[in-house]
């Protein structure tokens, strides 16, 4: 075994007063943390496989388990920290990159948090939502920027294909295959009884959620698994993944191991075979290219479905989204470098990018600037937290919100961001049947339409606060937006004043 | 309205009743029972002895059962004459009861088989052991110095003695039968029990009998002479036909009926231990004297008398009986490799585990102390399950529902049964 | 009326029904205090192989056998539920011996123990439905 570099992050504590052996945390461990040694008549622990995912916490009868992280550490060092040391062991062990899951965990300023939402007093009145009218409804797609009349002077009122929201938030891609069968089952669920949208990814549409396709947006990726014309008639709108906020500027990776038949079937893909998405859609090198896609897909469902554009948050943004907006394309979806990802290299997913408040605020105002802002609708994504997020993100100038961790916590994830090891104790990302079980969606799909309809009431009420009955009339209104803490740059790009001012 | 009559308040009487009210809920019901207070089970007698019931946790149904179902109860009273072209029933009091639907269930009676010199025991340190009278009077009869020889090592027999252990000084069994147990255990299996008997202090006597008596003194088969001062005589029972064979009905070991519980009386049923019943694993009918074939008989007649629709065709053998806290469950016929069975048996000092299986059907088992989910077994029996239908060695091991497949899992568990 | 459902689908084998089933018959307050250092005699059991786990507990049956066959009367039904009164069991197992389902047990006394949906202990609704972390036991009207 040699020298052992890497000590365990985490211990296991027991409180053995407490145990009683059921050895549930032994069964539910899927890392072989915990075990029961009859002999001892004791529960022992191998720490080295702990990830942290809290399962056994949460389903120890007589809370007898914490999992603290250990205090083994190694001298301190302001520049090598523990983490940096760490990997830098993995690598001179492994000789491979460094994988990670789940959104950049670093210390990078988190802006919705410096941003104070307005409230009404003594001159404009606020709304109660309890006892008067409130509209969290929005509308995605392109809008007409001026009226509109026919030959007889009557008003024309026909829209290009819209989607309806019952809230300005969607539940945005994640594959099957990086997540499981019955995480898909909850969301597609959620999404329609919500009212919402929820996204294949790029891993097609397995054939059981057909019947979910009214709240569904398909999606069609670089590596274009599971695309066919059922498939894009079946989803309520089409979306085009050029890039993902976890890892921008780099493709997708499904290791063959995961993919079963179900996965192969929905994939069009052999079984076993790895499925790779290439870092580029190799037929889109210009906005014309992009067009040429945007316009056939249009064409292939006979212009009734609106098409996405989904990019990530980098560093021309706003010159990307304004190509974007040219394209043809009825809605830009852009994903902050906070994004959440099956698994994605370390080093891409901590230090690419840049936070989507700052690409929102950007876009928006360029695409203003350059009166194309009705040529689409805009949804953000890359850690939208809390109704808070989502009512200063509307505010920055969004028309909707994309969110996919705050989902998979709904789940039960415990964001150990381990999704990449595929033993996913929560049966979320996960394609071990014996895992996968764990996620009963008649549960899933439960928790996830009360944490929307929770967000929808908090939205509400927050609304209510600054006097708007309707999520459209905030949308741009950063006049309801202070920074706090915020320097003159950051306050510039937001386009908001500091707080106080 | 009808008039229902029962003869014989036991199990099979009681649940008679209860199946008449689960259709007619107004007519009304005679009981004629021998016994001055039948509201109990008999098997109990020997957990009456042991202190682990007492008279008035041994009532099988609530205190008031027969008045709350509308049952006038004739107790201490004799069923005479069976009169099926009158309807009529001629009690040992003299009195006369008419009757639309009448259900026999006279049970059965000990049987005694000739003994030399029986008379010359004194009556009272001579007792049966089927009743609570028996128990009852047998308990006054003892005391810590008593010496009991309890004739047969079956079921009633064995009982009897463990419900005796501690009253007693001393307690001799012995069966003319080289075993324990013999009509539900077999060579492999019979020793367990011994071995658990004669370590609790009874003193076993296989292969050997009295022949004669003299007084309180047994001379046995092998020549040896026991003296006791308490007999039991406990070789076996035999089903109370007499009044119906008198009256005509078909009669062979016991009363013959069909599945619905009739016989071949117009408007006379019969259940319990006086009738003969199918065997679902030989297809013949048989003495099936067993407490759950009599309630299941019993409120099947009950059904049919008033009008309803009730078979009774899974009847087998079967037993669940417990010695000195051993369990031993028996279902079934012990078919032999000569019969085309085959057995699987798994068998340590102190467990056995044995099934019986004919032509890709269980037909029987033998359970000593590895009784766990034993009932699956039993199903597996009653049922006529064919064993190619699921995982039988599976079941073999370890009885469950997994080796019944999902669908089968999924429909007992998951919907009404 | 209301039942225990299982639905194998979405059984873990975490095996905590048994767990919250004995600590819910056990009369205490603390799970630790009722079950610690204690072989447990829970009235719902957990069969498993590697494919495949689901939990067993008396089905109510409309027809039960076990009280067709108890010799002491100390099985009955009950408003649909079928109950078992220790006063009177005498540990005869008969009920063992007839249960299709295997859904009844020796308890620690030597009784016979059986599932009575929790409705006479202080959890008034089956404890093993109200515990399961995935919805494989429910306990509802169908």
């Amino acid at each position: 075994m040699g020298i052992r570099y890497l000590t365990p992050e985490f211990e296991v504590v027991r409180n053995d007063a407490r145990c009683i052996r059921c050895q549930a945390c032994a069964r539910q461990c899927a890392n072989e943390v915990h075990r029961y040694d009859a002999d001892l008549d004791m529960m022992l622990s191998d720490e080295m496989q702990c990830v942290n995912c809290q399962r056994c916490v949460s389903l120890c009868p007589t809370n007898a388990l914490k999992i603290v992280h250990s205090d083994c550490r190694l001298r301190e060092n302001a520049n090598w920290d523990n983490a940096h040391i760490r990997e830098v062991y993995k690598q001179a062990d492994s000789g491979g990159m460094l994988l990670s899951s789940m959104g950049n965990p670093e210390p990078y300023p988190v802006y919705w948090d410096r941003l104070l939402i307005n409230a009404s007093q003594v001159t404009n009145p606020s709304i109660d939502p309890l006892r008067e009218p409130m509209e969290t409804r929005v509308f995605l797609g392109k809008k007409p920027s001026r009226i509109r009349r026919g030959e007889n002077g009557e008003l024309d009122t026909t829209l290009t294909p819209q989607l309806e929201l019952s809230m300005p938030v969607m539940f945005s891609a994640m594959s099957y295959g990086s997540i499981s069968y019955n995480a898909h089952e909850s969301l597609a669920r959620a999404a329609t009884e919500l009212g919402l949208y929820y996204n294949t990814g790029e891993g097609g549409l397995h054939e059981d959620f057909y019947q979910y396709g009214p709240h569904t947006i398909v999606q069609v990726a670089s590596g274009r698994f599971g695309v066919h014309e059922g498939y894009l008639q079946a989803g309520a709108a089409i979306e085009i993944k050029i890039g993902q906020g976890a890892k921008p500027g780099i493709g997708g990776h499904l290791p063959g191991i995961k993919v079963g038949a179900d996965i192969s079937r929905t994939r069009m893909i052999p079984e076993g075979s790895d499925a790779i998405s290439p870092a580029p859609h190799h037929d889109i090198y210009s906005i014309e290219d992009l067009r040429q896609l945007v316009c056939s897909l249009k064409e292939a469902t006979a212009y009734t479905k609106p098409v996405i554009v989904k990019v990530a948050a980098v560093h021309n943004i706003a010159a990307i989204a304004s190509g974007i907006a040219r394209s043809g394309a009825d809605i830009i979806a852009i994903d902050g470098f906070h994004g959440g990802t099956g698994a994605a290299p370390t080093r891409i997913r901590d230090s690419v990018g840049i936070p989507i408040e700052l690409a929102l605020a950007a876009v928006d105002q360029r695409l203003r600037d350059e009166g194309i802002r009705n040529n689409v609708s805009l949804v953000v994504g890359g850690s939208i937290r809390s109704s808070a997020d989502v009512v200063k993100a509307v505010a920055l100038g969004a028309d909707a919100c994309y969110v996919a961790t705050a989902a998979l916590l709904a789940l039960g994830c415990h964001l150990c961001r381990t999704c990449q090891t595929g033993k996913c104790n929560w049966g979320i990302a996960t394609q071990r049947p014996e895992l996968v079980k764990r996620l009963n969606p008649d549960v899933g799909s439960r928790r996830l339409v009360n944490l929307m309809t929770a967000w929808n009431h908090e939205i509400k009420e927050i609304l209510g606060g600054m006097g708007i009955n309707s999520i459209e009339a905030l949308r741009g209104n950063r006049l309801m937006l202070r920074g706090i803490g915020l320097n003159g740059k950051e306050l510039e790009i937001l386009g908001v004043s500091h707080a106080g001012e | 309205m009808k008039h229902y009559v029962i003869i014989g308040g036991s199990i099979a009487g009681m649940n008679c009743i209860e199946g008449i009210r689960s259709v007619d809920p107004d007519g009304p019901i005679t009981l004629i029972s021998a016994e001055p207070d039948s509201n109990y089970c008999r098997p109990l007698i020997s957990y009456y002895l042991e202190g682990k019931t007492d008279r008035e946790r041994m009532r099988y149904r609530a205190p008031d059962f027969f008045a709350a179902n509308g049952c006038e109860v004739r107790s201490g009273v004799r069923a005479e004459k069976l009169l099926p072209d009158k309807k009529q029933v001629q009690l040992s009091d003299g009195g006369v009861v008419d009757y639309d639907a009448l259900c026999v269930a006279t049970g059965s009676s000990p049987f005694v088989p000739r003994f030399e010199g029986l008379e010359t025991v004194d009556e009272t340190k001579r007792f049966f052991f089927t009743q609570l009278t028996d128990a009852l009077s047998l308990e006054q009869a003892v005391d810590s110095t008593t010496r009991v020889l309890v004739i047969g090592a079956g079921f009633i027999g064995l009982k009897c003695a463990e419900g005796l252990t501690g009253r007693v000084a001393e307690i001799t069994v012995c069966d003319l039968a080289d075993r324990a147990m013999s009509s539900i255990l077999d060579a492999d299996s019979a020793p367990i029990l011994e071995r658990r008997l004669r370590a609790n202090g009874l003193n076993l006597l296989l292969g050997d009998s009295a022949v004669r008596f003299d007084g309180c003194t047994a001379l046995m088969k092998s020549g040896k002479t026991l003296e006791f001062d308490i007999l039991v005589l406990a070789i076996g029972t035999r089903p109370n036909t007499a009044l119906l064979a008198e009256a005509g009905a078909a009669v062979g070991r016991g009363v013959q009926i069909n599945d619905r519980m009739e016989t071949s009386l117009p408007d006379v049923w019969a259940a319990g231990d006086c009738v003969e019943s199918v065997d679902v694993t030989t297809g013949e009918a048989g003495l099936l004297a067993i407490l759950p074939n009599a309630s299941l008989q019993g409120r099947c007649a009950g059904v049919n008398m008033a009008g309803g629709e009730a078979v009774f065709d899974k009847g087998i053998r079967m037993n669940s009986i417990g010695f000195y806290g051993m369990h031993i469950m028996t279902a079934g016929n012990y078919f032999t490799g000569e019969d085309g069975g085959a057995a699987y048996a798994d068998i340590t000092e102190t467990r056995c585990k044995k099934l019986f299986t004919r032509d890709g059907y269980l037909t029987g088992f033998i359970l000593v102390d590895d009784i766990s989910h034993a009932g699956i077994y039993t199903a597996l029996i009653r049922e006529r399950t064919p064993l190619e239908q699921i995982d039988f060695d599976a079941v073999k091991k370890q009885p469950s529902l997994l080796p019944f497949g999902k669908t089968y899992c999924a429909q007992k568990l998951g919907g009404v049964v | 009326m209301k039942r225990v459902y299982v639905n194998e689908k979405w059984c873990l084998g975490c095996h905590l029904c048994e767990y919250n089933c004995a600590f819910a018959n056990s009369g205490e307050r603390d799970m630790v205090k009722a079950l610690k250092g204690r072989t447990i005699y829970p009235r719902v059991h957990i069969e498993e192989d590697d494919q495949i786990s689901y939990a067993v507990s008396c089905r109510h049956c409309t027809d039960p056998l076990c009280v067709k066959g108890c010799i002491a009367g100390a099985l009955s039904v009950k408003d649909g539920t079928v109950c078992i009164d220790h006063n009177k069991c005498v540990g005869c197992f008969t009920c063992i011996l007839l249960c299709p389902y295997g859904a009844v047990s020796p308890g620690p006394d030597g009784l016979a123990l059986k599932c009575e949906l929790c409705l006479e202990n202080a959890c008034g609704a089956p404890a093993c439905a109200a515990g399961c972390p995935n919805q494989a036991i429910v306990y509802e009207e169908r």
